[in-house]
């Protein structure tokens, strides 16, 4: 982490080599055109989502445990999910992490090549993780009109699991266009701000599956 | 006051500049506008039109209980009208608006060239206006909402509210919190990356600060909002059961999402409020406001608190006494940074030379009238002086004085005060005046009986009352002072319309301010700066000019911003900028296509995703021309 800083810090300095007060102008000329991480604009809305979406979720599992708290059992009426798909898709989806990281970094150092092979990797994994969910979804023991706790269960899958599809929309869009252009400095910046909503994506569920899947199988 | 020649731009930079951030001709290129100063003024005469429309509804509900069992307008309609009003006033102005005046002002006041994420811009206010539409069209098909503003289940829920009414507010709630949403998105990437150099956090105006911190605070509440009308909506056609207690569900859930939103909404409605209060007295005091560090962390104190504060408007469910007690506190406490900021304004008039001019005099009604509703504040935050006045007309009488007073009053000054700015003309003085005593006058004679009223127990909501309860005069003399604030509304848009063509020539700065949208020409030009400006302290019109003074090297011939760092706004890298887009409308109509369809048939929530995701689609996706632009200027960083 401190050593990103630091890099971050001999980029700022260059940056400002790079600006040249003369007179009564200064003069930006020199300045680079699109930059990484929170230099970028599109970091910052990228975190701007994150923070909205972060909350809804949060609002959800606190739905999810006042409902919980005004009845004398849960789930109110069956079993809870089964275990075997939502592990098993937390696996999948802890792994993507790599592929995505992998994407991250070859995004940030304009490595063509390597964006269109880890790109297309991630895409396999999404579609893969969608294809899981789908059992997921057959499998939670209720439907969202049987009781408030399935309506609760359904709110929380159903949320991530929009996240889910419009993040791999999303990169699918860009993968495309990084295969057939046009091309320029900042679509790599794309790369790597899909690849950090998608670390949000992951890190989100770790929350959700505990909720959905072990909080109805705690006393 | 006047530029020195050496700073002027050559006509011909400053035309192609021009050229260069121009709008394309004819309907489609208005269609296609992301200029946020286009979108910003239409935003804001958008808001002043539902304003409009929501006072026209409180208007007829005045005239309905002017007397004692009067039969203008029948029960069911008054419901309709009530909640009408609310829903307008709530989520269809005061929170817009703000919202509307930050599209237009903040990237003038930080210097920069435009708005970040301009075509997320448009179609938040697409999705905004596209929302109020419905909700109107509904209305006039008399399928308006009839559950009140916040829409307590289980009356809005679907045993008690059959039919599409409240499918209907649920879904302006998903309309407006979009775009709210995306617009607090907006304004806290254009405040934290695209200042003008020099303008360090400490630098920036107060009321950029506040619009700052209210879009922080909507990222956070909003959310809640959307989630409980998205779980009513699904109650009402898909059957889920959030707020069922027969299957598990609680209707109390229902006031927690929604108050958890809805008081911090309070404050995102005031905080904008403070901010034009401050550039008010700052420029009609002729001194920076007092004590600019306290007043900041004020500000973000006021945000914090109001997150603690949503209890107190259910201490008559049946909450642990204990819990209302701490509610009871957190919202005595917020009475300490209110307090500190008036405290500073009023060191800010006593030590200033006061300049008293239209804008002026709605600032310091805003002494008078919010101290009156704080005052109240105090007292509903008592919880049992709560039961005993909640639902009545106590309750609107304190909620009236708040919001005119804490955020109309204020912005109906920011409106004089920035109209020059927007339009090159001054609205004109003398109607201005009238305008301002019609309004003071109106508002107190409507509102302030209301609190009588309230403790002799008239309670709040009903479309009619029997005679010789004592209510008679009083509601009289609400009604009367309704029509005067009608009276002084239709005077403040007759200004406005009339002193776009004769208004007095207003110049770049007719205040003399100190802010930076008074830097450039009025209206500013389409680049807002022909050039960008350097800062070099917290009040640059009143400070001596040092170097540098401008920025140089952003291309003319093509967009361009200059992105700078968060903290100390130090130059970091130039920005190639969106060209105008039609998608960004065309995807707001896809998503109404998708959102209104949902009222229908929860399917549409799946085909209706189609046309939305091949829209944004075509938003993203690069043109050639546009990149080819991108790449003749492209430099890496390394």
């Amino acid at each position: 982490m401190s050593l990103r800083n630091e890099e971050a810090l001999r980029r700022l300095d260059e940056a400002q080599r790079l600006v040249r007060a003369d007179g009564a102008v200064l003069d930006v000329g020199a300045l680079p055109s699109f930059g990484f991480g929170h230099r970028s604009l599109m970091w910052w809305g990228t975190l701007g989502l994150i923070a909205v979406e972060g909350t809804v979720f949060a609002l959800t599992v606190f739905s999810y445990f006042y409902l919980r708290s005004h009845s004398s059992q849960w789930p109110l009426d069956g079993a809870p999910p089964v275990l075997l798909w939502g592990s098993l898709n937390t696996a999948i989806l802890l792994a993507s992490l790599l592929p995505n990281h992998w994407t991250k970094q070859a995004a940030e150092r304009l490595d063509l090549r390597r964006v269109r092979i880890g790109i297309a990797a991630c895409l396999a994994m999404s579609f893969l993780f969608l294809g899981v969910r789908v059992l997921e979804f057959q499998t939670l023991n209720t439907r969202w009109d049987a009781d408030a706790y399935g309506s609760a269960v359904w709110m929380l899958l159903g949320l991530h699991t929009l996240h889910l599809v419009t993040d791999t929309f999303d990169t699918a869009v860009l993968a495309v266009l990084m295969f057939t252009g046009p091309l320029e400095g900042r679509r790599y910046v794309d790369v790597s701000e899909n690849a950090l909503y998608w670390y949000f994506v992951v890190i989100s569920w770790l929350p959700l599956y505990a909720v959905i899947y072990w909080a109805p199988r705690w006393p | 006051m006047s530029e020195p020649p050496a700073d002027a731009v050559p006509a011909a930079e400053a035309a192609r500049l021009h050229a260069t951030w121009s709008d394309p001709p004819g309907l489609l290129g208005r269609l296609a506008s992301i200029d946020h100063k286009v979108i910003g003024r239409r935003f804001i005469a958008t808001a002043f039109g539902f304003f409009l429309a929501g006072g026209l509804l409180a208007a007829l509900m005045r005239l309905q209980l002017a007397r004692p069992q009067n039969g203008l307008v029948g029960p069911d309609l008054y419901a309709q009208l009530f909640t009408m009003h609310g829903t307008t006033m709530m989520f269809l102005f005061a929170v817009p608006v703000m919202q509307a005046f930050a599209v237009y002002l903040v990237p003038l006041m930080v210097g920069a060239r435009s708005i970040a994420f301009p075509r997320m811009n448009a179609f938040a206010y697409w999705i905004y206006l596209m929302g109020g539409l419905m909700l109107y069209g509904a209305f006039l098909l008399n399928v308006g909402p009839d559950a009140g503003w916040f829409a307590y289940v289980p009356l809005a829920g679907p045993e008690y509210s059959p039919g599409k009414r409240v499918d209907f507010w649920a879904q302006l709630i998903t309309f407006t919190e979009l775009s709210g949403l995306l617009e607090a998105i907006v304004i806290i990437t254009t405040v934290f990356k695209l200042r003008a150099p020099g303008m360090a956090l400490h630098r920036v105006p107060l009321f950029v600060w506040a619009m700052l911190v209210t879009a922080f605070m909507v990222l956070f509440a909003m959310p809640a909002v959307m989630l409980a009308s998205t779980g009513l909506i699904l109650d009402r056609l898909v059957g889920t059961h959030f707020y069922n207690p027969g299957e598990g569900g609680d209707a109390l859930l229902w006031q927690h999402l929604f108050w958890f939103f809805g008081h911090p909404e309070v404050y995102f409605i005031f905080i904008p409020g403070l901010g034009f209060m401050s550039a008010l007295l700052a420029t009609f005091s002729r001194r920076p406001v007092f004590g600019y560090s306290a007043m900041v962390l004020s500000l973000i104190a006021t945000a914090f608190l109001s997150f603690g504060l949503w209890v107190h408007h259910m201490f008559a469910t049946n909450l642990p006494e204990l819990g209302k007690s701490f509610f009871t506190a957190a919202s005595m406490m917020i009475a300490i940074p209110s307090a500190v900021q008036i405290f500073c304004w009023i060191a800010t008039l006593a030590t200033g030379r006061l300049w008293f001019r239209t804008p002026m005099l709605f600032a310091l009604a805003f002494f008078f009238i919010l101290v009156l509703g704080g005052m109240t504040g105090l007292m509903l935050a008592s919880v049992p002086l709560d039961l005993q006045v909640h639902d009545t007309y106590f309750v609107v009488a304190h909620l009236h004085y708040v919001l005119i007073g804490g955020a109309v009053f204020p912005l109906f000054g920011a409106l004089y005060y920035w109209y020059p700015k927007m339009t090159g003309r001054l609205m004109s003085e003398r109607l201005g005046r009238w305008n301002f005593w019609l309004f003071f006058v109106g508002f107190n004679l409507t509102f302030f009986p209301m609190h009588q009223l309230g403790l002799e127990g008239m309670p709040r909501r009903v479309y009619t009352y029997p005679a010789g309860l004592g209510w008679d005069g009083l509601n009289l003399l609400a009604t009367v002072g309704a029509l005067v604030i009608a009276a002084s509304v239709a005077l403040l848009l007759f200004n406005a319309w009339r002193s776009a063509r004769h208004g007095e020539p207003a110049g770049d700065n007719p205040w003399q301010a100190a802010t930076l949208e008074w830097a450039t020409a009025s209206p500013p030009p389409r680049a807002n700066f022909d050039r960008p400006p350097v800062v070099h302290g917290r009040e640059p019109l009143w400070e001596a000019p040092r170097e540098p003074r401008h920025v140089k090297g952003l291309a003319t011939d093509a967009r361009e911003v200059l992105v700078t760092t968060v903290l100390d706004a130090q130059p970091d890298h130039r920005a190639g900028y969106p060209d105008p887009s039609i998608w960004p409308f065309v995807s707001a109509l896809a998503t109404t296509v998708l959102f209104v369809g949902s009222i229908f048939t929860p399917w549409a929530a799946v085909w209706g995703l189609a046309p939305v995701a091949i829209a944004l689609t075509a938003w993203f996706w690069p043109k050639p021309h546009e990149t080819d632009a991108h790449l003749r200027m492209e430099r890496a960083p390394r």
